[in-house]
């Protein structure tokens, strides 16, 4: 057979002889390596976010002023996607229901759909995609020119000041940015329903908050708190431990996309397991 | 052509007796990864003098003062600053300590975010936290004048040339009136005419806060402009220290290649 990938002989740490591994299985293992160092280091990052939360000085000035970031920015961008999602969700939804002559049941199931699930999740994305990766640059570079250090000197604990400030302001914002989003997936789906019938926004409202009850809204904003913790640390994180050079502000703000996207839907698969094992 | 060289500074500060050690190094061995950066330095600087460190581009300068201040942890030796061993202290003694020092970054560092008026205001809100809102502008007004800057005060910092930043940023560091000044490359890309002015300012300082600095630099005419006391790093270990005039009439090809 022919040999795919280069082979490199190196020597093994328990019996002494040498081995032959291809290059691919050495990245490979590399790859896995960094993941877990990853994961520990981020571990380590957690537990001091938590030491300088609950520390005397906190800088609530600095807070507010990235409650306000986070909300001003995101929130023309939250409108416009939670207004189309509900159009789209209701206008999909139509046939189905038809078929069974439910379309009364409409209203409440696209409710239901966008308060539980589509609201968040979608919301967590598209803020992973817009504050993770802001905050993954913004800090990179803060760190690649010395601005960190530049705290660190002025006797300002940078990891109070920056990452906690960013990741508890993600963390509040997110949850009232779901809403928000809700709100107007709502406003969607009564323009959705009345592209094919005539619903006044009074009845819109009562058929959809006939299905919707409590229970429903609470699991969605308990997980949106996590969302918000998940884009502020992973951001945080990838930021401020960027590498030296220039290019690392992008990998930085890249990989907080990637990596924050990827646990908001992981922390939403175990929400809803929790959810469902409870209730 | 005008004489750069330092006319020695005749008193240093009235309660502090010359010849006090501010920072004093033993021993100092850093290294990353594989590379061993310092391998043995010792170093003193005594109260009131410009201690000037020489060495090639990557011979580690940068490394030795982020040690003293504690922005990087030595593998091994000891580092004194103002009678208190650095590398001993908990977060609350640093930042006390931090508090008296001022670090002027190679890169100037100035926070991107923020206005000039704001990244000086940024230290002493958090360093000299007694002062009220007009004692605040004052000093700010005070040291935008003292680097002929009174008027950058509204402007981002991406809205200055490289000398401003350097510059503004030397003002941001002495914002505070610290006792102990590290400039890093003070002059280093900057058109000679600014040079010799950034030299004047840091004698400027010495002179009226009564600071002891140590400057790091490959630039000879900001050494001799500016040192009390020179020493040169080469391969990780003092290679010579003197004052300039050792320095200038010594025949060891390293030493000449510099002062050519
Ligand atoms: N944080 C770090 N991590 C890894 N290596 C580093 C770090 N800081 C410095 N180095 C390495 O240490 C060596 C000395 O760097 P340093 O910045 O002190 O040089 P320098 O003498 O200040 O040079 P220059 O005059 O160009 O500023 C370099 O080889 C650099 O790659
Ligand atoms: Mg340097």
């Amino acid at each position: 057979m022919k040999n795919l990938h280069p082979v490199i002989k190196i020597k093994s740490f328990a019996t002494g002889k040498s081995v032959k591994i291809s290059e691919k299985t050495l990245e490979k293992t590399q790859m896995a390596t960094e993941f877990f160092s990853d994961i520990g280091n981020m571990a380590i990052f957690i537990k001091e976010i938590f030491k300088e939360t609950f520390s005397r000085d906190f800088e609530f000035k600095e807070f507010l002023r990235q409650c306000y970031e986070i909300g001003n920015k995101s929130l023309p961008l939250i409108a416009i996607t939670g207004a189309i999602m509900g159009v789209v969700l209701t206008i999909q939804s139509r046939p189905a229901l038809e078929d069974f002559g439910a379309v009364t049941m409409l209203p409440g199931m696209v409710a239901i759909s966008i308060i539980r699930e589509i609201g968040p999740v979608i919301t967590a994305l598209i803020l992973a995609g817009k504050i993770g990766s802001g905050m993954g640059a913004e800090l990179g570079s803060m760190k690649v020119s010395e601005q960190i250090d530049a705290m660190e000197v002025s006797a300002t604990n940078p990891m109070r000041y920056l990452v906690v400030t960013r990741v508890l302001a993600a963390t509040f914002m997110v949850p009232i940015l779901v809403l928000f989003a809700d709100g107007l997936g709502l406003f969607g789906s009564w323009v959705g329903v009345n592209i094919k019938g005539d619903v006044s926004i009074v009845l819109f409202l009562s058929q959809a908050f006939s299905s919707v009850e409590f229970i429903d809204f609470f699991p969605a904003l308990v997980k949106s708190f996590f969302f918000g913790s998940v884009i502020g640390i992973v951001g945080c994180y990838k930021g401020y431990n960027a590498g030296r050079g220039t290019e690392s502000v992008g990998v930085a703000a890249n990989s907080a996309v990637v990596l924050s996207s990827l646990l908001v839907i992981v922390v939403d698969l175990i929400a809803v397991q929790i959810t469902d094992m409870i209730l | 052509m005008k004489n750069l060289q330092k006319e020695p500074v005749p008193t240093i500060s009235m309660e502090e007796k010359p010849g006090r050690k501010m920072i004093e190094i033993i021993g100092l061995k850093k290294g990353f990864n594989n590379q061993e950066v310092l391998k043995d330095i010792s170093l003193q600087l005594f109260s009131g003098e410009n201690l000037v460190v020489l060495g090639k581009s990557g011979s580690g300068k940068s490394v030795l003062i982020q040690c003293i201040i504690r922005l990087l942890v030595p593998d091994a030796g000891s580092i004194e600053v103002l009678g208190k061993d650095v590398n001993s202290l908990n977060r609350y003694e640093l930042d006390e300590l931090r508090k008296k020092i001022g670090f002027l970054f190679q890169s100037g560092a100035l926070y991107d975010s923020m206005t000039v008026k704001q990244n000086l205001e940024f230290p002493l809100r958090r360093i000299r936290k007694h002062l009220t809102e007009k004692e605040i502008k004052e000093k700010v007004n005070e040291v935008l004048e003292n680097v002929g800057l009174a008027d950058a005060l509204d402007k981002m910092p991406s809205q200055l040339s490289g000398g401003m930043r350097k510059r503004i940023s030397l003002a941001r560091t002495i914002v505070i009136d610290p006792s102990i000044m590290l400039y890093d490359e003070p002059t280093t890309g900057l058109d000679p005419v600014t040079s010799d002015e950034i030299s004047a300012l840091i004698n400027e300082v010495q002179k009226k806060y009564k600071t002891s600095s140590i400057i790091i630099t490959h630039d000879i005419e900001c050494a001799k402009a500016t040192a009390d006391r020179i020493m040169m790093l080469q391969d990780g270990e003092v290679y010579l220290e003197g004052n300039i005039n050792d320095f200038e009439n010594s025949t060891d090809p390293i030493i000449k290649s510099f002062f050519k």
